[in-house]
C-alpha cells in the first residue's frame, strides 16, 4: 500500500513537469506578442515592457525563471490586467470554484448514491425505472442547456431564486450548485446501481443473509462497500469534468470563480493567465486522481496486498 | 469463417430490431442525417437570409420555429447547424477511431515492453485535463474547423485503445492467429485480415457511444465562444445565442436545445442497443 502510494506520487511529478513544459512552449508558439494592441506602442516603451515582463531574455532563461517561480507559487503577472498577478487571480477565484464544486459533488453523491442503491434493491419496479429515466435525462441534457433552463424556470418564470452572482443574495448558490451537480448525480446513480447489482449476486452477500443479518445490515455494511467502488473510482476523473462544468456554470451565473477567469483569459488571449491556470488545473487533477486511485485501492481488499 | 461471421451479425441485427428504444433512436438518427445532407434543398430559407422587418418573431406559418434577433429563420439554421454538429461528431470520432484502434492493436499484439510503455502513456494521458488542452490549442491556433476535429479526436481515443487492446490480447493466442503467424502472414495483413474483423463489434459499439460525447464537447466549446465561429453555426452556437436572448425570446433556446437533446438521446439509445445486440453478456449497467 505504502509502496504503491510512493510510486504514484513519484510518477505524478514528471508528468506535471512535462505538462508545464509543454504548455509553456505551446504558448510561445502563439502568434503575436502580448502587447500587440490596436494602438501601436513606441519601440522604447515596448522595450521597457519586454524588460519588465522578462520577455527580452532567451527562451530557455524565461522558461527556467518561470518554472522557479511556479515552484514557489508565483505564476507571474497577468498580461491583460496590469498590476494583477496570476497567483492573485487564482487565489481569489479558487475558493469560490472550490465551494461550488463541493456543493455540486455533495448533491451528486447524496442523490446519486441514494437513488442508485434504491434502484438496485428494487430492481424492475417503478423505484428503478423512474430514477433511471431521470438519470438518462441528466446525461443527455448538457450543463449549458440545463443551467439556462433552470434559470428560465426558477429564476424568471417562478421568480423563486436569484439567477446570478455568488454569496451576494440569499439562495444564489442553489441554482449553480444544482446545475453542476445534476449530471454527476445521474452518472453516480447509474454507476452505483450497476455496482450494487453486481455485488448483491455474490456469495458473501448470501452468507451475510444466511447468518441472519437484517437486510439493512447486509446492504449498509456488506454490499455498499463493494458496490460503491465504481463511484469512488469515478470521483477522481469527475474532478476534471467538474472543472469543465465550472467553466460553463460560472459563465452562465456570472460567478467570479476560477473557471470564468479561465474562459475570459482564453477569450482575451491572456497568455500568462492561461499558462498559469493550465498548470494549476493539471496539478489539481493529478492530485485528485491520485487520491481517488488510492481510495479505491483501500476500499477493495483484493488489491490491497498487491 | 464467412458463415460464422454473418450469423453473428444477423443474430445481432435480429436482436437490435427487437429493441424498440434502439430502433426509435436509429430512426431519428437516419432522419436527422438525411435532413442534414439535404439541408440546402429542404430548408425553407438560407441560413444567412435576414428578414429585417421581422426581427425576432415567434413560430408562425412562414417561419415554423420562428426567427432570431436578426430575422433569420430558426428552422433553417437548425438544419444547417445539424450539418456542422453531425460532421464534427462523425469526423472527430473517426479520428479517435483511427488513433485508438491502431494504438490498441499494436500494444495488444506485440505485448511485453511495447505494450507496457504504450499503455502507461495512455494511463498518464487519462489523468490530464484534456479539455483544457483543446481550449489551449483553439486559443493558440485559432478556431479552425479541422483543428477542432483533430483536437477533439485526439482527446477521445484513449478509451478506444484500451478496449481494442483487451480484445486483441484475447484473440492473439487463438488457433487461427497462430496458424496465420505460422504461415508467415505479415503483421499488417494480420491486423487487417485477421484481427480487425473480429473486433469490429466492440469498436462499432464504442464508436456510436463516442459520437454523442464528441458532439457535447464541440457544443461545449462553441457555447463558451471557443469552438465554431460565426457566420458558421452549430447547435452549440445556436444554444449560446438562445441563452443570450432567452428572457424575451424563449423559443430561440427551446428548439435548438430540444433538437440537440433528442439527438443525444437517440445516439445513446442506439449505442446501448447495439452493445446489447452484439454482446448479450454485458446488459445494462
Amino acid at each position: 500500500m505504502l509502496a504503491i502510494f510512493i510510486k504514484r506520487v513519484f510518477m505524478a511529478v514528471p508528468v506535471l513537469l512535462a505538462v508545464a513544459t509543454m504548455t509553456f512552449f505551446l504558448i510561445k508558439l502563439a502568434p503575436g506578442g502580448p502587447f500587440d494592441a490596436e494602438k501601436a506602442v513606441s519601440p522604447q516603451v515596448l522595450k521597457n515592457l519586454n524588460a519588465v515582463y522578462n520577455l527580452d531574455a532567451s527562451q530557455w532563461e524565461q522558461y527556467t525563471d518561470y518554472m522557479t517561480g511556479v515552484v514557489q507559487g508565483d505564476f507571474g503577472p497577468s498580461f491583460k490586467y496590469p498590476g494583477r498577478s496570476v497567483t492573485e487571480m487564482i487565489a481569489s477565484g479558487l475558493p469560490i470554484t472550490f465551494e461550488l464544486a463541493m456543493y455540486a459533488i455533495l448533491i451528486a453523491l447524496v442523490i446519486g448514491v441514494l437513488s442508485g442503491v434504491l434502484a438496485a434493491l428494487k430492481r424492475n419496479t417503478m423505484l428503478d425505472f423512474i430514477p433511471m429515466a431521470i438519470a438518462m435525462i441528466g446525461i443527455c441534457v448538457p450543463t449549458f442547456l440545463m443551467g439556462p433552463l433552470l434559470v428560465l424556470i426558477f429564476g424568471i418564470q417562478l421568480e423563486l431564486l436569484p439567477v446570478a452572482g455568488w454569496g451576494q443574495l440569499a439562495g444564489d448558490k442553489i441554482l449553480p450548485s444544482i446545475t453542476l451537480g445534476f449530471a454527476y448525480a445521474a452518472y453516480i446513480a447509474r454507476l452505483s446501481r450497476g455496482g450494487m447489482l453486481e455485488v448483491l449476486n455474490q456469495d458473501f452477500i448470501r452468507t451475510a443473509r444466511a447468518k441472519g443479518l437484517t437486510e439493512r445490515m447486509v446492504v449498509m455494511k456488506h454490499a455498499m462497500q463493494g458496490g460503491l467502488i465504481p463511484v469512488v473510482s469515478f470521483l477522481g476523473p469527475a474532478i476534471a469534468g467538474l472543472l469543465a462544468g465550472s467553466f460553463v456554470v460560472e459563465t452562465i451565473f456570472q460567478i467570479p470563480g476560477l473557471g470564468r477567469f479561465y474562459v475570459e483569459a482564453a477569450l482575451n488571449r491572456d497568455y500568462t493567465m492561461i499558462l498559469g491556470t493550465t498548470i494549476f488545473f493539471s496539478a489539481m487533477i493529478v492530485f485528485f486522481n491520485l487520491i481517488s486511485d488510492l481510495a479505491s485501492l483501500w476500499l477493495n481488499p483484493r488489491s490491497r496486498d498487491v | 469463417m464467412k458463415n460464422k461471421n454473418s450469423s453473428l451479425w444477423s443474430d445481432a441485427i435480429y436482436r437490435l430490431t427487437r429493441n424498440k428504444a434502439a430502433m426509435i433512436g436509429g430512426g431519428i438518427l437516419v432522419a436527422l442525417i438525411i435532413s442534414a445532407l439535404l439541408a440546402p434543398w429542404i430548408a425553407p430559407y438560407s441560413y444567412s437570409y435576414q428578414d429585417l422587418d421581422l426581427g425576432a418573431s415567434p413560430p408562425s406559418a412562414e417561419h415554423l420555429l420562428g426567427t432570431d434577433i436578426l430575422g433569420r429563420d430558426l428552422l433553417s439554421r437548425i438544419l444547417y447547424g445539424a450539418r456542422v454538429s453531425l460532421l464534427v461528431g462523425f469526423v472527430a470520432t473517426g479520428v479517435a477511431l483511427v488513433i485508438g484502434v491502431s494504438w490498441g492493436i499494436i500494444a495488444g499484439f506485440f505485448g511485453g515492453r511495447v505494450d507496457s510503455i504504450m499503455m502507461r502513456i495512455v494511463d498518464i494521458l487519462y489523468g490530464l485535463p484534456f479539455i483544457i488542452f483543446v481550449i489551449l490549442l483553439m486559443v493558440i491556433f485559432g478556431s479552425n474547423l479541422w483543428l477542432l476535429f483533430g483536437a477533439i479526436g485526439a482527446v477521445e481515443w484513449l478509451t478506444m485503445s484500451r478496449i481494442v487492446r483487451g480484445q486483441v490480447i484475447g484473440l492473439k493466442n487463438q488457433e487461427f492467429v497462430l496458424a496465420a503467424k505460422a504461415m508467415g502472414v505479415s503483421n499488417f495483413s494480420m491486423f487487417k485480415r485477421h484481427l480487425l474483423p473480429n473486433i469490429l463489434g466492440p469498436i462499432a459499439v464504442y464508436a456510436t457511444l463516442t459520437i454523442p460525447q464528441v458532439m457535447l464537447l464541440e457544443s461545449f466549446l462553441s457555447f463558451l465562444g471557443l469552438g465554431i465561429q460565426p457566420p458558421m453555426s452549430s447547435w452549440g452556437t445556436l444554444i449560446k445565442d438562445g441563452v443570450e436572448s432567452m428572457e424575451e425570446f424563449g423559443w430561440l433556446l427551446i428548439y435548438p436545445g430540444l433538437t440537440f437533446t433528442i439527438t443525444l438521446f437517440a445516439l445513446n439509445f442506439f449505442g446501448d442497443g447495439l452493445r446489447d445486440a452484439l454482446d448479450p453478456k454485458t446488459t445494462d449497467n
